[in-house]
């Protein structure tokens, strides 16, 4: 993969920042030891969250319907929303568990949630897809191929009209950005300069087929059709990832201005547990990108060398993700399922709220 | 009391809770520069500025999609669609976003969003704009769903449907538009769900709603004075939530039920109504309930013929005598 960074619309499709060697991008360059340590923790967090969901759900039965896993995507997530301020949100696409942990959920309802128990961050309601926690400015999880990108728009519409300097960091996958919505979106952000930043996440694959099968022309230089700014980085390199990022975040905050950010990245296992994997790519490419690439390793090497880390700090911080993953497994086993009285529940507004209803009539039908 | 047309008690409707709440946002295709394709917000952008009344490109799903995510930011957006007919092309963001994503949530989200527009037949445009999808937004469960038919109702409703908290989708008529009624100039709401006896009667309760129920007032007018029939009218208003009550109520009183809607047959706010009102008032039934409905087919365009395809006075009065048979 190259190493691109960004371009924008005035310089057509020429990379307007060269790479300088991104930790020492000021936004890099400021992080303390424990900060990027904390980086680091994150991306073990997630991976061993999600590693451990698999066992749930291929051994345990525990877990029903659709997994979608973030495995070899963590330094997208943990990169772009370490950078979030106050008024910054962030919406995502049904491969979300990595952004709910980097936003700071607690993996203990986020395990529950995939148990389907009422302790679920959505109390067994929404499932893997469908993870949201609006006190941390993350707007789900979103089940429906480019459906939630109209809905990031509106969140900089929202931070817009109340006059905030935040910005609405919007993803999708690579295989999101042929759908009408994610274009109606692009113009609407465009025309309006609305503070959003559309995040491709480009692991190659839409489902099972594979970019060039399915996409073309390049991803995010689509932004120039639209005269909107675009960038382009690599995804492994959690330090890459808030270089270019902060800069269309700032731009977005500051100026109000909207970009389409592709961050090249890989996932290691299928589209979702219900995808075999054995007919688009093939173990080699996999492996190959697993020992070159490997998020969570070239953090580790960067930070190893840079004197951060040792040894024994990567090996308690990966027990320690072992055993708070292990720790959400018993939470969620012991937890309850919500019972069939809550299946009507948390539809109106108004039947949560009975004392301030005011309309009348049947909500519910038999 | 002032006698206004429907569109300016829409467009009071809008004015003033565009002045009563800074976070009202008025959005959708000409409704700012060009005063709205209907005129219905005819003068809001030179009152309350481009911020508040905004021209969106032809472009459902993104804007819809838009509102819905400014709603979750609490703004409260009114979004126009031109027509209704032209949902298909916003179904996604109407129904997987606008409907679940409190559910999904687990309560944590809701939309305060309200998408209005005109939703009816008989103004010979054919198909693709003549939808009435009153029956399949409200199969949504999350959603409400209101189709006024007079001046009065639709201001209150509207003002009611912008300061509810959940989505509310609001169906007008473009043919209703010019019809002028008596609306008050104090302020006033009228809750969501809650139906209006329009006529009272004795020998059938027609339950409808929207344009239909202009169309069953003539009826009604007819059958009394050259049938000798008392009919009694019930106004839903609101599809979602549902006043079953005040229906129930009717049947208890006439014991025959005539359906009448602008819908086409097939799962239609017809066929719920027949189901529910033959559950729970069985025995107060001396007939089986029966429909009026748009006959099965697209809406065809032949000016003529598309009168005769929908409900309108002399098929109800020839419904309404079979009903009484």
């Amino acid at each position: 993969m190259s190493k691109k960074t960004s371009a924008t619309a005035e310089k057509k499709g020429e990379p307007s920042v060269k790479d300088a060697g991104h930790g020492r991008a000021p936004v890099n360059a400021s992080l303390s030891r424990e900060a990027k340590i904390e980086l680091y923790r994150q991306m073990v967090r997630i991976r061993r969250f999600e590693e451990r969901s698999l066992r749930a759900y291929q051994a345990g039965k525990k877990i029903g319907g659709f997994l979608h896993l973030y495995i070899g995507q963590e330094a997208v997530a943990v990169g772009c929303c370490s950078l979030m301020g106050k008024d910054d949100h962030v919406i995502t696409a049904y491969r979300d568990h990595g952004h709910a942990i980097a936003v700071g959920m607690d993996t203990k309802p986020l395990m529950a949630e995939l148990y389907g128990k009422a302790t679920g961050c959505s109390k067994g309601k929404g499932g893997s897809m469908h993870y949201f926690d609006p006190s941390r400015n993350f707007w789900g999880g979103h089940g429906i191929v480019g459906g939630q990108v109209p809905l990031g728009v509106g969140l900089a519409y929202g931070i817009k009209y109340k006059g905030l300097k935040g910005a609405a960091m919007t993803f999708m996958g690579d295989g999101a950005v042929n759908q009408g919505a994610v274009h109606e979106s692009y113009n609407l952000a465009a025309l309006w300069q609305l503070p959003v930043v559309f995040v491709i996440e480009n692991n190659g694959y839409s489902m099972g087929t594979s970019q060039e099968r399915s996409s073309a022309g390049d991803l995010a230089k689509r932004a120039e059709g639209y005269h909107m700014a675009w960038g382009v980085c690599d995804g492994h390199d959690l330090y890459e990832v808030r270089a270019t990022m902060d800069k269309f975040l700032r731009a977005a905050r500051e100026e109000s201005k909207p970009a389409i950010v592709e961050i090249r990245t890989y996932r290691y296992r299928g589209h979702s547990v219900a995808d075999p994997d054995n007919t688009y790519r093939t173990r080699t490419e996999i492996e190959e990108y697993r020992r070159t690439k490997d998020p969570i390793q070239v953090f580790q090497e960067k930070l190893v060398a840079e004197g951060v880390l040792d040894e024994a700090a990567v090996e308690k911080i990966d027990t320690e993700a072992r055993t708070e993953a292990d720790v959400s497994i018993d939470f969620s086993e012991a937890s309850p399922f919500p019972t069939v009285e809550d299946i009507q529940k948390d539809v109106y507004w108004e039947a949560d709220n009975p004392s301030e209803r005011k309309s009348q009539g049947r909500l519910f039908f038999d | 009391m002032p006698v206004i047309t429907y569109r300016e008690a829409i467009r009071h409707a809008l004015a003033e809770e565009l002045q009563r709440d800074a976070n009202v946002v008025v959005l959708g295709e000409e409704v700012a520069q060009f005063n709205g394709a209907y005129k219905v917000t005819e003068g809001l952008l030179e009152k309350f500025g481009p911020k508040r009344i905004v021209d969106t490109p032809i472009s459902e799903a993104g804007f819809i999609g838009m509102g819905l995510g400014a709603s979750m930011l609490g703004i409260r957006p009114v979004m126009e669609l031109m027509f209704w007919s032209f949902y298909s092309v916003a179904f996604d963001q109407i129904l997987n976003n606008a409907a679940n994503v409190r559910y999904m949530s687990g309560g944590q989200i809701n939309c305060p969003i309200v998408i209005r527009g005109p939703a009816n037949g008989g103004t010979n445009v054919g198909a693709t704009h003549s939808h009435t999808p009153e029956n399949v937004l409200a199969n949504h469960p999350g959603v409400k769903v209101i189709v006024p038919s007079t001046p009065y109702d639709a201001k209150g409703l509207l003002k009611s449907a912008i300061r509810d908290n959940d989505p509310v989708f609001y169906l007008e008529n473009t043919i209703l538009y010019g019809d002028k009624g008596e609306v008050p100039e104090a302020e006033y709401l009228i809750p969501l769900g809650l139906a209006d006896v329009k006529r009272t009667g004795t020998d059938l309760t027609i339950v409808t709603y929207g344009r239909c129920v202009i169309h069953s007032l003539k009826a009604a007018e007819i059958l009394e004075k050259e049938h000798d029939v008392s009919v009694e009218i019930v106004d839903l208003r609101c599809i979602r939530p549902l006043d079953i009550d005040t229906v129930l109520a009717s049947v208890a009183k006439t014991h025959r039920v005539l359906i009448v809607e602008e819908q086409k047959p097939f799962a239609s706010v017809g066929s719920q109504l027949a189901f529910m009102i033959q559950r729970e008032a069985f025995d107060e039934l001396d007939a089986p309930i029966h429909r009026l409905a748009t006959v099965d087919a697209p809406a065809i365009y032949s000016p003529p013929v598309e009168t005769e395809q929908l409900p309108n006075p002399q098929r109800i009065i020839k419904a309404a005598i079979e009903a009484l048979a």
